[in-house]
């Protein structure tokens, strides 16, 4: 099994929610599309053509100072739960994961992570460069990101054209190959019904969302990505201040809303927060989506101040830690634990996790 | 449901009308919703651009230049053909750009609005820096030759380009 804890900050340095506007944002995420311009795209290449595309890549970031010390994780040699517990750290795509339906890790899959930076190895575009902050920090990420690409750009022949910009193998990623993602908890906007518009409005302004594990994935616990569905056309600058005064236009409707919600409807919201709050402190069982939505009640509790005691490092590290291969992965002594019996470890660990946090509200 | 304008499409949008206190309820796909001006917003985003090129293909793209003119494209780097790209969503290699550039244009625009580059730009290792002046001349010539021919689709994206550079 691997040893995670390897990683500085278990490779999740947003999680203690130092970052700007962090009772509302969790983390930002940039990521550049690369691809070498001499090798054929991921999904036509052959495992041979893939493991010498990794091979190129690992030769060129060992002179690159932002990963000289990172740490490599082979997809391909790992099993299935270690790959899951990667995606439940925010740290891999499910398709590189291969998590994908019933699909398996491809050839020369691969991670690298130093600090906040991490790249993606022959997923679907040869290189995925990740800058990852806490809070709502755009700029940061993006910086982390630009450095990192220019230094590998410098070593690596990469897929540029004078017309489309960076040539990546899905078009939706073509120009800039950069996509922005804030993460952020929106439950004001959902209880005030007031969710729809404000997703309606982003796709007319060219912006989408998607849930907590990014494209495909359910909204649970009324968090979302929101993210540029354009790459091309507009200059990485502009994508970032666009999605970045959205965002911002956002979090103000979502204190508006929380505002509205404790003058209207203080007693409900108390009832509801403190009803989360005391299942998550006592419930003998809880399955990933109640702990979940449970989280975000809390989440709101905290944000709003009717919660004391309990902080957002705590609750995030939940977010991730409570997620089923996590759980799966706690040492017990028992494998392959039934989904009732990873139910009882969830509600055990939330219940330890809040009690030892207890007074830990940095 | 069926599409009740084209009896073909699933229908996605559901429009309700309330005229004179009578309330009509009309059930359209895609296409047909935006033959008649009614903008979904989230008809995009959920799907895969392989999803989107299937319909292109189907319905909205049947009419596209780039498709009747180019069904038997193929890539000769990586082998790909137009009906894998329509359904896989997913170019193979760099020369796939080349091999389906015609209807990758008409995608673009569609997915992005433009078909134009304006973000950093890339010198790859080794290569000598290309001249802004031979550029903006090169550019020029392209633009000249663009509105001669009355190819005014890319003469706009040479003269945004050129301003990009100016």
């Amino acid at each position: 099994m691997i040893d995670l804890s390897l990683l500085s900050d278990g490779g999740m340095p947003w999680l203690d929610a130092s970052g700007r506007a962090s009772h509302l944002v969790l983390s930002t995420r940039v990521r550049l599309a690369r691809n070498l311009r001499d090798r054929i795209f991921g999904i036509r290449n052959s495992p041979e053509e893939r493991e010498a595309i990794l091979t190129e890549i690992l030769a060129a970031t060992r002179d690159t100072p932002q990963l000289a010390e990172a740490m490599l994780i082979r997809m391909d040699q790992l099993g299935r739960d270690d790959r899951e517990l990667l995606h439940e750290r925010h740290l891999v795509s499910r398709e590189l994961a291969g998590l994908e339906g019933g699909g398996d890790v491809r050839a020369g899959a691969a991670l690298l992570v130093q600090n906040r930076v991490g790249v993606m190895l022959n997923e679907e575009d040869h290189l995925r460069l990740q800058g990852l902050q806490s809070g709502f920090a755009l700029e940061a990420a993006y910086e982390e990101v630009d450095t990192l690409d220019s230094e590998l750009g410098q070593r690596l022949a990469l897929a540029f054209h004078p017309q489309f910009g960076y040539l990546t193998s899905c078009p939706t990623n073509v120009g800039t190959g950069l996509r922005a993602s804030v993460l952020i908890h929106l439950p004001g906007l959902v209880l005030t019904k007031e969710i729809t518009k404000v997703l309606q409005g982003l796709s007319q302004v060219g912006l989408t969302f998607r849930g907590l594990y990014g494209e495909g994935s359910e909204v649970v616990g009324n968090f979302f990505q929101l993210s540029n569905q354009t790459t091309l056309a507009k200059s990485e600058f502009d994508l970032l201040d666009h999605l970045g005064k959205m965002v911002r236009q956002i979090i103000e409707y979502e204190e508006q809303a929380r505002q509205v919600l404790l003058r209207d409807a203080p007693a409900i919201i108390e009832d509801k927060v403190w009803r989360a709050y005391g299942l998550l402190r006592h419930a003998r069982s809880l399955s990933v989506e109640e702990a979940m939505n449970l989280l975000s009640g809390a989440r709101l509790g905290v944000g709003l101040g009717l919660i004391p005691d309990v902080s957002m490092y705590t609750l995030n590290k939940l977010m991730v830690y409570a997620q089923p291969a996590h759980i799966a992965a706690q040492d017990t002594g028992v494998t392959a634990p039934s989904p009732s019996a990873i139910n009882i470890r969830r509600a055990s660990y939330v219940r330890e996790s809040l009690t030892a946090g207890l007074g830990n509200t940095s | 449901m069926q599409c009740q304008e084209c009896s073909e499409n699933e229908a996605v949008v559901h429009l309700t009308q309330i005229v004179d206190n009578d309330v009509t309820t009309r059930h359209l796909c895609e296409a047909c919703a935006a033959e008649k001006g009614i903008e979904t917003g989230a008809a995009l985003p959920p799907g895969t651009p392989g999803d989107f090129l299937s319909t292109m293909a189907k319905g909205v793209g049947a009419g596209l230049p780039g498709m009747e003119d180019a069904p038997h494209a193929v890539c000769s780097t990586c082998g790909m053909t137009m009906q894998e790209l329509r359904d896989l969503g997913r170019l193979g290699c760099v020369d796939c750009y080349l091999a389906f550039e015609k209807p990758l244009r008409e995608l673009l625009r569609r997915l992005h609005g433009s078909t134009t580059h304006v973000g950093e730009r890339y010198q790859p290792p080794g290569d000598e820096v290309e001249q802004p002046v031979a550029q903006v001349a090169d550019l020029r010539e392209q633009l000249k030759v663009a509105v001669e021919t009355e190819n005014f689709e890319l003469a706009a994206e040479l003269r945004d380009r050129l301003r990009g550079i100016e």
